[in-house]
């Protein structure tokens, strides 16, 4: 199969019919419980979290999603969450590190929902306090990029201990069409946006700011491997001492 | 009769003579609209009708808060790795214009007496954009008041993202962000000033980490730009909905202060997070 543009890749990332959170999550786990609310606001659709086993070991899960029609898509804002959606994943996560359960973050976001009432929320504090906090917790912290992951609003859930990507994903500090818009004035520009932005797992592997590009998985397939590799790498995490873990995640940060 | 003593000129004749004023000399405030002569604005750049505070650079800015200060890390800069012509020029340019290597000036300052590492970012270095350098200068100057035990005062001003740098950029958030709460975890104080414009992945990250954040009066603060939400919910955005005052009614800052009583509240506010010496 010839390599795909990067263009190309953004495309397969935002095909409809990719693998959602929520079936990764129930495929990945067993005696999923969801778990709702900010306990201040109100319950983001966007963001899914909850504790499942995950090949008998209990982990926190959170997720952003986009949504399997359009009813859903709006409700989520087609993945985009609002201040309340990151309060939600911070509580969880916080949580997650009471009961020293490790953390999966799924991310499947063009970026976080900009609207007014996500600004008078406070969006850019929700997500602040996402990297923040998550950053210190002392517990294994995986992040993995689904399909998009664009600029603040995935990095809020993706600043963990690993960050791996899908094959059909990208990971930019903006969206091809804003590149584009801001750097050239002309939106039109996507393909060269996103030859520019170096979005692919590839690059962003080379260039040590993810550490694995998996497989990529399609709906109903059989999600065991990833399932034994997500396991292996808690349990290497969680080998390590909280201090020695806490300083090579700070390590992996200090150097970009 | 009054009137006849001060003879009011006829408006065209109140033209001509302002056409004659060259136009550094006067002054439109963009929050109030009121036109003023520059020299109004004094050494602090402020309107002399709202206290709006205009946009200074980071030197101007070191000079009229602290007593002294003794800038560090001057020479850290952009990478050489960024090799792209137009921005190397933008980065030649801004230089130039503000006095420094990168988008924020980082020393430690002193104002009543009272010794304080401070950043200030600089919105005429390319926006006051993060880039990679950016981070590495915030995070020194936070690693460097954590072993020193001292409070962080900083002045944010930007852009957001430095969109040449890409995904570099993006990290810049987190890198920093973890500076702050070690920070914070060894019990320090972080004072944060929002200066106009705050946007973008500066307010996601360190912008609104402060333990106190304070917000020049009518400052732009907030995440999105205004045309990206125009585009999302198809109609113009409230006039005022990303100014310091909303979102002080908000809940996300401590305080509005306007530039003439800055110094004073952060001096208060440092003197207030002093741990009593003679207790120790
Ligand atoms: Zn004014």
């Amino acid at each position: 199969m010839a390599k795909k543009t990067a263009y190309q890749r953004v495309q397969a990332a935002r095909d409809s019919h990719k693998i959602s959170t929520d079936e990764l999550i129930r495929g990945l786990t067993t005696d999923f419980f969801e778990l709702h609310g900010d306990r201040s606001d109100g319950d983001d659709q966007a963001v899914i979290g909850g504790i499942g086993l995950l090949k008998d070991v209990p982990i926190t899960v959170v997720g952003i999603r986009k949504g399997a029609d359009t009813e859903e898509n709006i409700k989520r804002h087609f993945g985009s969450p609002e201040p309340e959606g990151y309060r939600k994943a911070l509580r969880l996560m916080q949580q997650a590190e009471k009961f020293h359960r490790p953390i999966l973050a799924l991310v499947n976001t063009p970026g976080a929902w900009p609207d007014v009432d996500a600004e008078y929320h406070g969006i850019g504090s929700a997500i602040a306090k996402c990297l923040q906090v998550g950053m210190q917790l002392k517990v294994p912290y995986i992040s993995i990029i689904v399909g998009e992951g664009g600029s603040g609003g995935a990095i809020a859930l993706a600043c963990g201990d690993k960050v791996f990507m899908f094959e059909d994903s990208i990971y930019s500090v903006l969206s091809p069409e804003g590149y584009a818009s801001i750097m050239w004035k002309d939106s039109s520009k996507v393909q060269q946006a996103a030859e520019a932005l170096n979005l692919t797992p590839e690059w962003l592997q080379e260039n040590g700011i993810i550490d694995q590009i998996i497989h990529e998985y399609h709906s109903g397939e059989n999600l065991g491997p990833l399932r034994d590799f997500l396991a292996n790498q808690f349990n290497e995490l969680a080998n390590l001492p909280i201090g020695e873990l806490l300083r090579q995640r700070e390590q992996r940060y200090r150097n970009f | 009769m009054l009137q006849s003593r001060f003879k009011m000129p006829s408006r065209d004749e109140l033209k001509k003579r302002m056409d004659k004023i060259p136009d550094n000399l006067m002054k439109e405030c963009p929050i109030c609209h009121t036109t003023f002569f520059s020299m109004r604005m004094g050494k602090q750049r402020t309107c002399p009708n709202c206290g709006f505070g205009f946009r200074i650079t980071a030197r101007r800015r070191a000079k009229i808060t602290f007593d002294t200060f003794d800038e560090m890390d001057a020479d850290v800069t952009v990478p050489d790795q960024y090799d792209d012509k137009k921005y190397r020029g933008k980065i030649a340019k801004a230089k130039k214009v503000t006095g420094i290597k990168e988008s924020v000036l980082t020393g430690i300052g002193s104002l009543d007496h009272q010794k304080v590492v401070a950043g200030i970012m600089d919105p005429f270095f390319i926006m006051g954009s993060l880039g990679s350098a950016t981070g590495e200068k915030i995070v020194r100057l936070f690693e460097k008041a954590t072993t020193e035990k001292l409070p962080v005062v900083m002045f944010t001003a930007s852009g957001g993202a430095r969109m040449q740098e890409g995904i570099k950029s993006l990290m810049q958030m987190a890198k920093v962000s973890q500076a702050v709460e070690a920070h914070s975890k060894a019990g320090l104080f972080y004072l944060v000033v929002l200066c106009d414009p705050t946007t973008g992945g500066v307010t996601a990250s360190f912008a609104m980490q402060g333990d106190i954040i304070l917000a020049e009066s009518h400052a732009l603060v907030g995440f999105a730009g205004r045309r990206v939400i125009e585009q999302t919910i198809m109609k113009q955005p409230p006039k005022n909905f990303q100014r310091a005052e909303t979102v002080l009614d908000h809940g996300f800052i401590d305080a509005i202060v306007p530039r003439t009583n800055l110094k004073q509240t952060i001096s208060q506010l440092l003197r207030l997070h002093q741990r009593e010496a003679s207790h120790g």
